[in-house]
């Protein structure tokens, strides 16, 4: 069985795991964690909708930010995507990208504040990265024969509106309506830093054990995003890209000095900016590495691995309940309904409900990345399941999934999970504002302190280490030959 | 089709954030979120109501989540008033210039930290916190929001001056709670063992009999040390006319309607300045919060 290279590389990962969890701090530290969770799901099924006047404005601006932000990423992400072929471009789209959201929104709160901007750029700006790798890769899949065959003289443009478009223009289309999922989730915890979309509100309820309103509020995200379909058409999307920037909300009027003090003044580093010149850089170089940024790289390394595996064995036991080849068609249909919510929730939201209801540790962000990413991987090999024919005297139950289904699906399954390798590392990190000591934490804490020079530093140590892990993630998935299209 | 898309997406963009500019000149104000959102929403809407009867231009509250993102609304001239805490005055008036602290409360004078136990520690209340040091050593302890002044920086100051270490090495788990109201939950609750927070909230909330007096108990109260103020920025005669600083400061001297300053809870508010806050400042450097 070790002879098989993902085999092996998956008892490797394992074994990762495990040795992290020797180093790791779980513990459910509240005293009565199960009572919490009763009255939180006692919530759930009691919900108030009309707890906040704010809350339907909320839904609205969480609906117009996503829009917005996934519209500009879209569109810069093309234009980037067209000359991807360069390297700074490669790069520079690889830099933009492994900045989260929330570590943009906090950027942009310091000088933009709260207006509306903050909120479309930290959308926008990692999502263009993002939109500009996948839009490269699908234009290269394209069949070239057409181009061939256009008269000699036609323009670049024209034989690329008329060769090469209409070729992948589906292809294109699918994943951006995709994108703009990941856009709302993307859109509803921007609130968590005080941007006015549904996070807002959330962090208000659940922080003051308001169940039932915060059941109302996750309830109709849930809805929001199940009915997409029924209110995202390709005829409609004009009319909601142009109506969007109307309902951003008024926030506060940007002061423009604000801009140019914060890249002259605030993110100069401090020994610099009080003229100590680069004999003062060094101790404050490595006060910063030595207290937070090594120990937030520990941190950070340790969940996302275990968080990885954890991601892993819960796709593996999630699936069959989408599967064709198990159970009927009710529990099957409560199976989507469930895979649903884990894959709708964004972890963030996942995992401040899981801290406040067991106390501070990092298993709360184990089990809400786990959740969160199981549900993704669980519903897309669950998925792909559903399309394998399996003989007439095929074993059933037990043997079915371990002996049919397991090894026809194992490559995708790794491949999926690879690919969200870094984006669960994104997510380790950025959970730290929520008080778990992983890089997100010291970056919070040097904002709270007002000190952008620390923060910057700790978000770019961020962005190299995810763009690290990419590149592993990449070499892996060419090394053992597997193919994955996108998620997020 | 595209540059059609963003022409016409800048357009409305534009569009819309012209819009915003009009409203320019209502008089904004903040406050550092320290306790639940619901509280301060309601306490404030009535100061912002006060306010605009008071100083005849309209008056907006606008609530953040975090101490840093007041400071930065106040230092970005997004708002040109904010209730700050002692420490957070202190940052803020240090990043803009001209900005001065116009009243405190009351009680702000001489406020108090009060440190918090679950009841389940049996730890017994003490004069003094050298008295508690076995008791305390490897509980776990909460704190309230990282740039809280009674929250934070006074616990850890009495903290790192008793044990003569980082509270990290004191204790087996060192948490942010948020805010005062969720340290007393917390703790209460027993999802920590022991927790710091600011005196009026106890008070108020024990007051108002939400406090499980089984359950947590007050095992030492910090010496006395001055806290929030309303700290205004220098600029704003230049925007709202001559002596606009000196009617804001005599509307919040002259707040005395006791439902609004039940809310805060204070009795009332009296002068304050900048120097009042020099303790506060060399705190705050001392345990290098502060550069």
């Amino acid at each position: 069985m070790f002879s098989s290279p993902t085999v092996r590389t998956s008892f490797i990962f394992l074994a990762i795991a495990l040795v992290g969890l020797l180093f790791a701090d779980i513990a459910i530290t509240a005293s009565n964690p199960w009572q919490d969770l009763g009255n939180f799901f006692l919530g759930i099924i009691t919900p108030n909708f009309f707890s906040s006047e704010g809350l339907m404005t909320a839904l609205l601006r969480t609906v117009a930010f996503a829009f917005v932000g996934v519209a500009l990423g879209s569109i810069a992400g093309f234009l980037l995507a067209l000359v991807y072929r360069s390297l700074p471009v490669r790069i520079f789209c690889a830099f933009i990208r492994a900045i989260h959201e929330l570590f943009w929104a906090l950027i942009f709160l310091q000088f933009f504040g709260f207006h509306p901007l903050t909120g479309v750029l930290a959308i926008a700006i990692p999502y263009a990265g993002i939109f500009a790798k996948v839009y490269s890769e699908i234009l290269e899949e394209v069949d070239p024969e057409p181009g061939r065959v256009l008269p000699p003289g036609t323009g670049n443009i024209t034989a690329f509106l008329y060769a090469r478009i209409p070729d992948c223009w589906v292809k294109i289309r699918t994943y951006t309506a995709y994108r703009l999922e990941c856009g709302l989730r993307s859109s509803a915890i921007l609130g968590f830093v005080g941007l006015p979309t549904l996070g807002f509100y959330l962090e208000a309820s659940f922080s003051q054990g308001l169940y039932s309103d915060a059941g109302a509020m996750l309830i109709l995200f849930y809805v929001l995003i199940a009915t997409m379909p029924l209110w995202v058409k390709p005829k409609l999307l004009p009319v909601y890209v142009l109506g969007a920037p109307f309902f951003l909300g008024e926030g506060l009027p940007i002061v423009w000095g604000n801009v140019q003090r914060f890249f002259t003044e605030d993110i100069v580093p401090a020994p610099l900016r009080n003229g100590e010149g680069l004999a003062g850089l060094t101790p404050w170089l490595n006060d910063l590495m030595i207290n937070q940024a090594v120990p937030g790289i520990w941190n950070t390394i340790v969940l996302t691995q275990i968080a990885l595996v954890a991601s892993g064995i819960l796709s593996l036991l999630a699936f069959p309940l989408i599967s064709n080849h198990f159970g009927g068609p009710l529990r099957r249909n409560a199976g989507h309904v469930v895979l649903v919510i884990a894959r709708s929730t964004p972890e963030y939201i996942l995992a401040y409900i899981l801290l406040q209801l067991w106390g501070p540790s990092m298993l709360p962000a184990v089990v809400a990345l786990a959740l969160h990413n199981g549900g993704i991987i669980g519903h897309l090999i669950g998925r792909q399941t559903n399309s394998l024919n399996l003989r007439a005297d095929a074993p059933t139950g037990f043997d079915r999934y371990s002996w049919e289904l397991v090894p026809r699906v194992y490559r995708s399954f790794l491949a999926f999970l690879f690919y969200r390798w870094e984006i669960i590392m994104r997510e380790t990190a950025i959970l730290g504002i929520l008080g778990i000591y992983t890089l997100g934490f010291y970056v919070d804490s040097a904002i709270q302190n007002i000190r952008f020079d620390r923060a910057m530093v700790l978000i770019l140590i961020t962005a190299l280490l995810n763009i690290g892990v990419d590149t592993i993630g990449r070499y892996i998935r060419r090394k053992l030959a597997l193919q994955t299209m996108p998620t997020c | 089709m595209a540059f059609n898309l963003i022409r016409k997406l800048m357009l409305s963009s534009v569009f819309c954030f012209t819009a915003t500019a009009v409203s320019a000149e209502t008089f904004v104000f903040t406050a550092i979120p320290d306790e639940d959102e619901t509280k301060l929403v309601e306490r404030f809407r009535g100061v912002a109501d006060y306010l605009s009867e008071q100083l005849d231009v309209d008056v907006r509250y606008v609530p953040v989540k975090s101490y840093a993102a007041a400071i930065s609304a106040f230092r970005n001239n997004q708002v040109q008033l904010a209730w700050f805490g002692g420490l957070s005055g202190v940052q803020a008036r240090r990043l803009v210039s001209g900005s001065e602290a116009i009243a405190q409360g009351v009680e702000d004078e001489a406020f108090q930290t009060y440190f918090i136990a679950n009841t389940n520690t049996k730890i017994e209340p003490a004069d003094k916190l050298s008295d508690l040091k076995s008791q305390l050593k490897g509980k776990t302890f909460t704190f309230g929001s990282k740039g809280s002044t009674s929250g934070r920086l006074m616990p850890e100051f009495y903290v790192r001056d008793t044990f003569d270490a980082k509270p990290e090495d004191v204790f087996s788990r060192v948490g942010f709670s948020g805010n005062h109201t969720r340290t007393l939950r917390l703790v209460e609750a027993g999802t920590y063992d022991v927790g710091a927070l600011n005196f009026k909230v106890w008070d108020k909330e024990l007051g108002d009999g939400n406090v499980d007096t089984d359950a947590v108990q007050i095992i030492w109260k910090t010496p006395t040390y001055p806290d929030y103020q309303w700290t205004i920025r220098g600029d704003v005669n230049k925007r709202f006319g001559d002596g606009f600083k000196q009617r804001v400061t005599e509307a919040l001297l002259n707040l005395n309607d006791p439902e609004l300053l039940e809310s805060f809870p204070r009795s009332g508010f009296i002068p304050a300045s900048n120097d009042d806050y020099e303790p506060i400042r060399k705190t705050a450097e001392e345990i290098g919060i502060l550069d």
